[in-house]
């Protein structure tokens, strides 16, 4: 198992580690008995995402996932982040073993996942706007 | 903290010690004649390998005629368990016992095997990691054709009752097979006193190189070839020698076998003291037997977090180590060693093997509890899985 430089990087500091109190939207994806959670909270001001961390239990990939996920989003819209999709993740972090790709999935969905919490706290049904967030599973 | 560097994963593989080097290097590049050759360099390789069979055979209690050179522990499980069920299956026997947390070597075989006709039993241990003899002994049927079960186990380091089993086996006139590569250097192993048939045993876990090891076959036991050909190994496993591996084998074994209680008496009280240290960490729980294990191996299932992250930081720290989690083992599960002991998935996910040999000493032991608790601190503080288990007062161990 190889993994990159960036990988190793954002697993040995990985970026925004912590939780957001009175988070705009939480998202939590996975779950233990498969070895990796990953919970994401989001600030949202407007239509702007001004503040992200996340936490998580899993391997080197996962917590480099979740790491970059929170750095690709950093700033960006929502509609901006419902489009980052599991391979951007990868690519910007120079690839991943192909045993690692459903971390990069577990990334993806935990932003979504965060979004869909965020709209249901609106009072807005999120589904149409985000579509279905596939569970755990699925990415096995 | 000075930063050191730990391998303690003595269970994956082990350095060539000096003695052994010097002992292969003739090989290489003066004595390299081929032992099937007739002239001087020819006859002196095959004397060399005559002598390596006796020195092998005699850390076993064995006789030179019994040992079958290998390329490793994985080809003479292979070659025990489908030569002996490719034999008996002619007499009507095709059923196998083993346990459910062998190494892959076996078990893999086995199913093999199952696809091809045969049955396996696949026997259940203990939450301590052991194999009950009664359930060996209950499991024996008529068309029984082997038993293999293995010395100690590769990722818990739990030393199975062997010459039990091997009485069992003996008086059921059933064979007997142990995947003893773990084993060797750890316990005293005396194949005749405990009945033990055909053992495996593979060269790098003791200091030999990679790519060498043995098969015990007791006088009288034929097993069908392995690889067909030239006349060596007795004409079962065809191809030139490997002369220099083989004598570093032999080297090797001497060196590993030549005062096992000394290795106990010293590695003992660090493999506990390294126990006992992890266990001060909360949520944390030792796998497998404390006291039917080998004196170089520790496994502990820490809570919260993964596995491989965990072995990602202490590499940071300069240890090397294995874990049991699904992301190490390359599957989607963790270990099956683990499982079987009844271990939640999120429990062996945490889990952590060090394993060590005679360099090991204080300064590593101590080195070692000061760097874990600090990377589980860390690895802790950023998982949700143990954020939750705090907040909603969950045990897992």
């Amino acid at each position: 198992m190889i993994y990159s430089d960036k990988v190793m990087d954002h697993f040995t500091n990985p970026r925004n580690v912590g939780e957001i109190e009175n988070a705009d939207g939480i998202g939590e994806v996975g779950n233990a008995k498969c070895g990796d959670i990953m919970k994401m909270y989001l600030k949202i001001d407007g239509n702007v995402i001004t503040d992200v961390k996340f936490k998580t239990f899993g391997c080197g990939a996962a917590v480099a996932t979740s790491s970059m996920a929170t750095e690709l989003i950093m700033g960006k819209t929502i509609e901006e982040a419902l489009t980052l999709t599991n391979k951007a993740v990868m690519e910007a972090l120079d690839g991943l073993p192909p045993v690692k790709v459903h971390c990069s999935v577990l990334a993806e969905q935990a932003i979504k996942s965060a979004l869909w919490n965020y709209y249901e706290k609106q009072g807005v049904d999120p589904e149409p706007i985000i579509g279905k967030v596939p569970d755990c599973e699925d990415c096995h | 903290m000075e930063k050191r560097y730990i391998y303690a994963d003595h269970a994956a593989t082990t350095a060539v010690s000096p003695e052994v080097l010097a002992e292969m290097m003739p090989y290489f590049t003066e004595q390299y004649g081929n032992a099937s050759s007739i002239y001087k360099m020819g006859r002196e390789a095959h004397a060399a390998l005559n002598e390596a069979r006796a020195r092998v055979a005699a850390c076993l209690g064995a006789q030179a005629g019994e040992i079958y050179f290998t390329a490793g522990g994985s080809e003479s499980d292979n070659w025990a368990i489908k030569g002996t069920c490719d034999r008996l299956a002619a007499q009507g026997k095709k059923h196998i016992i083993t346990t459910v947390f062998e190494h892959h070597a076996v078990l893999h075989t086995c199913e093999y095997l199952e696809k091809h006709g045969f049955e396996v039993t696949y026997l259940p241990v203990s939450a301590e990691g052991l194999v009950d003899p009664a359930d060996v002994e209950k499991a024996i049927r008529e068309d029984t054709a082997l038993v293999t079960i293995m010395y100690a186990n590769n990722e818990i380091g739990t030393v199975q009752p062997i010459a039990e089993i091997g009485a069992i086996c003996k008086a059921h006139k059933v064979l007997f097979h142990t995947d003893a590569v773990q084993a060797i250097g750890n316990v005293e192993i005396d194949v005749k006193a405990q009945n033990i048939d055909m053992l495996s045993l593979s060269g790098h876990k003791f200091h030999a190189p990679k790519g060498v090891g043995a098969l015990y076959v007791r006088k009288g036991l034929l097993l069908p070839n392995l690889v067909h050909g030239g006349g060596q190994e007795f004409g079962r496993r065809a191809g030139t020698e490997n002369t220099a591996g083989i004598m570093g084998l032999a080297k090797a074994i001497e060196l590993a076998t030549a005062d096992i209680p000394a290795k106990i008496a010293k590695l003992t009280p660090l493999r506990d003291k390294l126990i006992d240290g992890i266990l001060q960490i909360p949520q944390t729980r030792l796998n497998g037997s404390r006291t039917e294990r080998l004196c170089g191996n520790v496994n502990i299932s820490i809570v919260g977090i993964e596995g491989e992250s965990l072995l990602l930081m202490l590499d940071h720290f300069g240890v090397c180590a294995s874990s049991g989690s699904a992301c190490t083992s390359g599957s989607l599960d963790p270990s099956h060693v683990l499982l079987s002991l009844g271990l939640k998935h999120e429990v062996a996910h945490g889990s952590l093997r060090l394993s060590f040999g005679e360099e090991f000493t204080e300064a590593d032991v101590d080195y070692i509890l000061e760097v874990i608790p600090q990377v589980v601190d860390r690895l802790r503080a950023m998982s949700p899985m143990w954020e939750r288990m705090c907040k909603e007062g969950i045990t897992l161990v």
